[in-house]
């Protein structure tokens, strides 16, 4: 993988939201029909936990450039399968990135393909914001040495990339939630991985810090050809910027293509036990909660 | 190095050379002072010129007699030596598993690891295990039965610490280093009435060593010193990576297990060897580490190498202290360690406050 100072790929697909097309569910998994190479691949990925089993047999292809969001009710597995595909738990074969088995990465070597920016990050204590995104750059830092020019010049063209330049002093702790969610972007793109997994990234935000996130992150797989897998909670933001949804239940794919396809009324009320109404919107389907009875 | 035209405040974490040299400084002040100040008195420039002749090749006139010269060399450079040696570690100890548990009251006396490197040793003592070591006046397994003891203890904590699973706060783990340390000591207790007749023995060396020492003392510290010091300083940016988190270190290409057993074996390697060579000396794993992370910042790219040569000066001139505040008697160190570190470790309690809860 190369560093983002190095990776000027054109965008591998025309401006605008890319043309995917239906999708078949059922045993043979979730496949996008236009052709690109794969960047994730889950062949009936079955996970356990403490002897609970927590995803049965996923079945997911996800395109490289591709935007594909896992949604589902609390405890459908979502974390748990973004926790898979970066390789925090052990998958045997059932995970490939990028055409290679996950278990045949070294640790340094994945961490080089796939970044996570996780639900909650860990903020330590006086980390200055310069010294947290360097920990992006590990993968590529010899175990007992140091970080080299190189390192050092990614990390300032990120921090200039993502409109943080002048916060490099700056203790991590003390920003606004919405510059602290751009550093954690920043040290998942100093990784120069070209797979970005966001567990509900947003969930600490309001809704204009995570607009803000939503469309930088957007831009950036236009820009610099990521791919990302995503959780979400709030189901119109999650319609608004995936290619692709996928619903997740009980451990098992129960619904997945385009947003209009998957975000529906009924499928919302048998999965979350929610009453909703879906309107159709320009990009995506809005959905809004509603009373199931009056008083 | 940074890029050219980096200012000052866009270079990452790092030793800067105003504060290595600080704490070369305090380390050359701890010894002038350790070696100059006692009941007999020498002039600081005479010690100076004294230490100087201590190099290859140097032959300087220092105007001392041969006594006095005997006093520099012979009794207080080596017990100077041992303070440095000694509080480095400690210091270095403590730096270290802060990182590793990410806790900020983490220290070698609070995990207990010092409980169970006292136990170990006074099980050798009292049942005379390996009695008569050519080095030292103490057997020659206490160093092995530390190791074996503070490793035990340490395990225990984490167990014990642990076993709240997902809930379990960076308070659990002080919880549960109290508990090891009362649940040792007692079995400490309980061996000394066993066997009343090495009390004074084990009292002698719980109540600290460094009034005692000679360079043998030093030449068993120096090999555990520099094996801790090598392994932990090595591994220094690792634990700032691991300051983010088990799943976020080891999506950053970290192996986190791996790198916390290995810098768990080394911190209690080295708290093993401090304990066995000057007994119970509390609170310097926790002081020092803290007023370097104040002063200097927070990453253990620098509180670990200076809270090495601080944790060292910091104990040589306790020591000074204890021997001289109420001369002619001394003062326990480990007593004016405590008494300072009472104070200091509420003040760290409320400082992380927030982390804690």
């Amino acid at each position: 993988m190369t560093p983002p100072s190095q990776s000027s790929s054109p965008d591998p697909r025309p401006a605008g939201r890319p043309a995917v097309g239906p999708v078949a569910v059922g045993p043979a998994g979730v496949e996008p029909i236009d052709a690109g190479p794969p960047a994730v691949e889950l062949r009936d990925l079955r996970v356990r936990l403490d002897g609970v089993p927590i995803l049965a047999g996923i079945d997911l292809t996800v395109r490289a450039g591709e935007w594909v969001t896992v949604i589902g009710p609390n405890g459908a597995g979502k974390s748990t399968l973004l926790r898979a595909v970066g390789g925090l738990l052990s998958t045997s074969d059932a995970v490939r990135l990028f055409g290679t088995p996950l278990g045949a990465l070294r640790r340094r070597e994945r961490a080089r393909v796939v970044a996570t920016v996780a639900q909650s990050p860990v903020v330590p204590p006086g980390m200055a914001v310069l010294d947290y995104v360097l920990l992006g750059r590990n993968p590529y830092i010899p175990p007992l040495g140091r970080e080299s020019a190189t390192d050092l010049a990614v990390v300032h063209e990120v921090l200039d990339r993502l409109d943080l330049t002048g916060f490099g002093a700056r203790e991590l702790a003390t920003l606004s939630g919405g510059e602290r969610q751009r550093v954690f972007l920043a040290r998942a793109l100093a990784q120069g991985a070209t797979l970005l997994l966001l567990d509900e990234p947003t969930s600490a935000l309001d809704i204009g810090h995570q607009q803000e996130v939503f469309e930088l992150v957007d831009q950036l797989r236009r820009t610099e050809g990521l791919t990302v897998l995503a959780t979400m909670h709030d189901l119109s933001i999650a319609g608004e910027y995936a290619d692709r949804m996928v619903l997740l239940a009980e451990g098992r794919i129960v619904a997945a293509g385009t947003p209009a396809e998957v975000l529906t009324e009924e499928l919302l009320a048998r999965h979350y036990r929610a009453h909703v109404k879906v309107i159709p919107g320009p990009h995506g389907p809005f959905v809004l909660p509603t009373r199931p009875h009056h008083p | 190095m940074p890029p050219a035209g980096m200012d000052t405040a866009s270079r990452p974490a790092g030793l800067r050379k105003r504060w290595l040299a600080a704490g070369v400084g305090a380390v050359l002040v701890a010894v002038l002072a350790g070696v100059s100040l006692g009941p007999v008195s020498l002039p600081p420039g005479s010690v100076a010129v004294e230490l100087l002749n201590l190099l290859p090749g140097v032959r300087l006139d220092s105007g001392l007699s041969e006594r006095e010269i005997a006093i520099v060399t012979e009794l207080r450079l080596p017990r100077v030596v041992l303070g440095l040696l000694v509080g480095g570690l400690l210091a270095l100890a403590g730096g270290a598993y802060q990182g590793v548990f990410r806790n900020p009251l983490a220290d070698p006396y609070l995990l207990g690891v010092a409980a169970g490197a006292g136990l170990a040793v006074t099980v050798v003592l009292t049942l005379g295990v390996g009695a008569g070591g050519p080095l030292t006046g103490l057997p020659v397994t206490v160093p092995l039965a530390a190791f074996v003891g503070s490793l035990g203890a340490v395990t225990m904590t984490y167990l014990l610490g642990a076993a709240g699973g997902r809930s379990r706060s960076p308070a659990t783990l002080i919880l549960a280093g109290v508990a090891v340390s009362a649940f040792l000591a007692a079995g400490q207790t309980y061996l000394l009435q066993r066997h009343a007749e090495s009390i004074q023995s084990v009292y002698s060396w719980l109540l600290g060593r460094l009034a005692t020492a000679g360079w043998q003392d030093v030449r068993l510290v120096l090999p555990y010193f520099l094996v801790t010091s090598l392994v932990v300083l090595l591994h220094r940016r690792e634990l700032d990576v691991l300051s983010v988190g088990d799943d976020e270190a080891a999506s950053l290409g970290l192996h986190p297990q791996r790198s916390r057993y290995l810098l768990i074996a080394a911190a209690s390697l080295g708290t093993a060897a401090a304990v066995s060579a000057s007994g119970l000396i509390g609170f310097v794993g926790i002081i020092v580490p803290h007023l370097v992370r104040m002063l200097a910042g927070s990453s253990y790219r620098v509180i670990l190498p200076l809270s090495l040569l601080f944790g060292g000066a910091f104990l040589a001139l306790t020591d000074v202290v204890a021997r001289t505040a109420a001369a002619p008697q001394e003062i326990p160190i480990g007593v004016v360690t405590a008494l300072l570190g009472g104070p200091f470790f509420v003040l760290v309690l409320r400082t992380a406050r927030r982390v804690l809860t």
